[in-house]
């Protein structure tokens, strides 16, 4: 009897050591990949089972809500976490981590794989990529291209009636808009209409103050009028930039779509809330990031043939914010060849036509540049002009502070209604002043 | 069973009134002096009663200097650098004093100050106002009278957050249950609390007070039945009107409890973040951001650590110098 208890006992713990074993070496064999929750990681996921079924390494995915998604990540490189081995973060993150050395360089492991960024959209390369910013340090693969863009209601566009009355009052054709007047036209026209027995608004537009919303919206439309975050020739001198007269047109301009065109309560809205908007047929048109087309695309409310898509409307000049992240290698990571290697799959002309067919975003000129590309899907043909036009946030170590300054100054004037344009960009400026000035960035 | 037998301690047989003695039976003991009584029982088992006595405080002492005091003196050290919690690397410069100077001259942190100002004094003033009424109505015998109770008590149950979330769907401008309520009063169709700036920083009071007007009600209820009826009994006796009853006896037999839950009620929401985070972040504009949801901007997502220690460094003053006041006032109705 004691015997058999022995051998029991024996064959118990053999077992468990056998398991443990198991279970240390399939961790050992795993990846986590740390990005946001939303429709193009779901693609990446399914994509990644290729790189697991070629190389044997389990992928382990965390994926945090945008609202979240900036403050956890960082937090986690901050603290050095192991958490991520690989992170696709967003794309002003990256001089901060360059410089606090959260992300590992590539340069070297590109030249010795032949990755080339030359093979790579040249604005998604210097947006998602680069720090500092105009020279060849790398210390990402881009990996999503984005942009933002607009949704339109192709069913509603097309409506007899609603085309005869807006010929009639506006001598021209119901037609996605092509310059920001147009769209203010067009979203005045359909504001507080009935169709099919609903009220509807003009269009969806970013207005969060709390993390970038209302950033990445306004943008577009002070980009439209020559805003530039600095003087081109003098980095930092931002006095007459950013508070210049085409800045204050288009902020002004953003104010006034927000007072005339949007539905009740959207005064902190960002890329769920539009979609909610949008999908929920509450809006003729809607401002997001192209990321989300797809899904619109096949969505069994508004998708097919009811939506249409177009990109940021034109003003005196015609730029589209940048979205979209780079993938990058965490420093802190136990696993950074396996991480690497990863890196090297994903940057394959193969793997990356995959991504597009899939629903992510490549960033290959392979697949862009591919005849038929623009007709692939409805909304290529908007994704590739928009990536020709895109502009980008700042990328410094401070991007935080900068991002939340315009945050509570471009709130308080386009959904607060405090003060004027002027005062909103000359508030901005001292902000920002101040930031550089901390920085050392200037004296 | 064999029942147990305890040795009760018993003062020696000269012992004298605690009164008259220089020193309270068991002074000795716990200053560790002769071991007797409980002292010969733990000695015998190797530890003295002041060694028990630490045994029981210490790990609780470890924990509130690791937790409490040493953050506090960190954040203190903290305030007067230009430390970043996001720039490990970078080297930590001392600044003296000028963090505080710079809290004290933001013109956006006095604009906090004000928002935070105005959410405290309306929240709990309308707070005691209606939780006293329902304390009132609560004191008196009706039918269903514990249903009602435990169904006033429900929203304090709720977790802030919670409730900041789905108020913010009741605001809701199109499909909002209040806004539907007000377009049935009258309201026009763009109607929005939330995103108005006049009516925002009334839509948080509102919250607020629906929440925790039942914590106010239940500490006020407990006073009432705190007050010894004969008071009343002869207050009648002497044809006293229901009002003299009122102002004479109950108001200040309550007040302890009402200054109780003026300073907890103003302590919570001097700090109050979840439910106003949920509800309006701070927003439209900033005509709803508190000084904690500032202090949280500051301190994480803009990581400007020093500053925003510099900041909770004062916050923490002002609600310690609130209280100490409010508690010296607790004492002056006591003594009275």
């Amino acid at each position: 009897m004691s015997n058999a208890k022995s051998t029991l006992r024996r064959l118990l713990a053999g077992a468990a050591l056998g398991l443990t074993a198991l279970g240390a070496q399939a961790q050992d064999k795993q990846l986590t990949l740390c990005w946001a929750a939303w429709d193009p990681a779901n693609a990446l996921v399914e994509l990644s089972k290729d790189f697991t079924a070629k190389t044997g390494i389990q992928m382990k995915y965390e994926f945090v809500p945008w609202p979240n998604f900036a403050q956890r990540m960082l937090n986690e490189l901050n603290s050095k976490g192991k958490l991520c081995d690989l992170l696709i973060g967003d794309s002003q993150w990256i001089g901060s981590a360059a410089t606090e050395g959260h992300y590992v360089k590539l340069n070297e492991f590109f030249d010795k794989n032949a990755i080339k960024m030359a093979d790579f959209m040249p604005a998604t390369v210097e947006g998602y990529s680069t720090w500092p910013k105009g020279t060849k340090n790398y210390w990402a693969l881009p990996a999503m291209g984005d942009a933002v863009a607009f949704t339109y209601r192709k069913d509603w566009f097309a409506r007899p009636e609603l085309r005869a009355e807006f010929k009639q009052k506006h001598g021209r054709d119901l037609a996605p808009p092509a310059t920001w007047d147009e769209f203010k036209q067009v979203a005045q026209f359909f504001q507080n209409r009935t169709i099919d027995g609903k009220k509807v608004y003009g269009s969806a537009l970013y207005t969060e103050r709390g993390s970038e919303g209302i950033t990445m919206g306004v943008t577009n439309a002070m980009y439209a009028y020559g805003m530039e975050y600095d003087n081109p020739q003098k980095p930092y001198d931002m006095k007459g930039y950013i508070n210049g007269p085409g800045a204050v047109k288009g902020l002004k301009l953003y104010k006034e779509l927000y007072d005339c065109c949007v539905p009740p309560g959207h005064g902190n809205a960002y890329m769920t809330e539009d979609l909610d908007a949008y999908k929920s047929g509450q809006v003729a048109m809607q401002m997001n990031f192209i990321a989300f087309f797809p899904g619109i695309s096949k969505d069994p409310q508004v998708g097919g043939e009811k939506t249409g898509f177009f990109p940021i409307p034109k003003g005196d000049k015609q730029h589209a914010q940048l979205g979209g992240q780079g993938i990058s290698v965490v420093k802190y990571s136990d696993k950074k060849d396996m991480a690497l290697e990863y890196l090297k799959w994903f940057a394959q002309p193969s793997v990356q036509k995959k991504w597009w067919d899939g629903g992510g975003f490549t960033c290959h000129t392979a697949i862009l540049n591919a005849p038929g590309f623009d007709k692939s899907t409805p909304y290529a043909k908007v994704f590739l002009d928009s990536m020709k036009m895109v502009k980008d946030f700042w990328a410094e170590p401070s991007y935080a502070q900068l991002m939340l300054a315009m945050q509570n100054r471009v709130h308080d004037y386009v959904v607060a209604g405090k003060g004027t344009p002027n005062a909103a960009l000359d508030a901005l400026l001292k902000d920002w002043v101040e930031v550089f000035k901390e920085d050392g960035k200037i004296k | 069973m064999k029942p147990r037998v305890f040795t009760q301690w018993t003062p020696p047989a000269t012992a004298v009134p605690a009164a008259n003695l220089a020193q309270a039976p068991g002074a000795a003991l716990r200053a560790g002096g002769p071991a007797t009584g409980r002292g010969r029982l733990a000695a015998r088992n190797g530890l003295s009663d002041r060694a028990l006595a630490w045994l029981f405080v210490g790990p609780t002492i470890v924990l509130l200097l690791a937790f409490n005091i040493f953050p506090l003196l960190w954040t203190i050290y903290l305030s007067f650098t230009n430390f970043r919690a996001n720039r490990p690397n970078a080297e930590i410069g001392w600044l003296g004093i000028s963090n505080y100077q710079r809290v004290l001259n933001d013109e956006a942190i006095w604009e906090n100050m004000r928002t935070t100002a105005h959410f405290l004094c309306t929240s709990i003033a309308l707070q005691l106002l209606l939780g006293f009424a329902l304390a009132l109505l609560l004191n008196r015998k009706f039918r269903s009278h514990s249903f009602w109770s435990t169904a006033i008590l429900l929203p304090m149950m709720l977790a802030p957050a919670v409730v900041g979330t789905f108020w913010k769907y009741f605001f809701e401008p199109q499909y909002g249950i209040f806004n539907a309520i007000a377009r049935f009063f009258g309201a026009s169709g763009n109607f929005t609390m939330l995103g108005d700036t006049q009516l925002s920083p009334w839509a948080i009071v509102l919250v607020d007070t629906w929440m925790w007007t039942p914590y106010v009600m239940l500490l006020l209820l407990a006073g009432l039945r705190s007050i010894p009826p004969y008071l009343y009994e002869a207050a009648e006796i002497d044809r006293a009107s229901e009002w003299t009853k009122f102002w004479r006896i109950t108001l200040p037999m309550v007040m302890p409890f009402i200054i109780l839950a003026l300073l907890f009620r103003s302590i919570e929401n001097f700090k109050m973040f979840d439910l106003v985070d949920n509800l309006t972040n701070g927003g439209p504009g900033s005509v709803t951001e508190l000084a904690s949801i500032h202090l949280k901007r500051e301190a994480f997502e803009k990581w400007r650590t020093g500053y925003s220690s510099a900041f909770a460094i004062i916050l923490f003053v002002a609600i310690y110098g609130m209280s100490l006041v409010t508690v010296r006032f607790l004492d002056k109705v006591k003594q009275r």
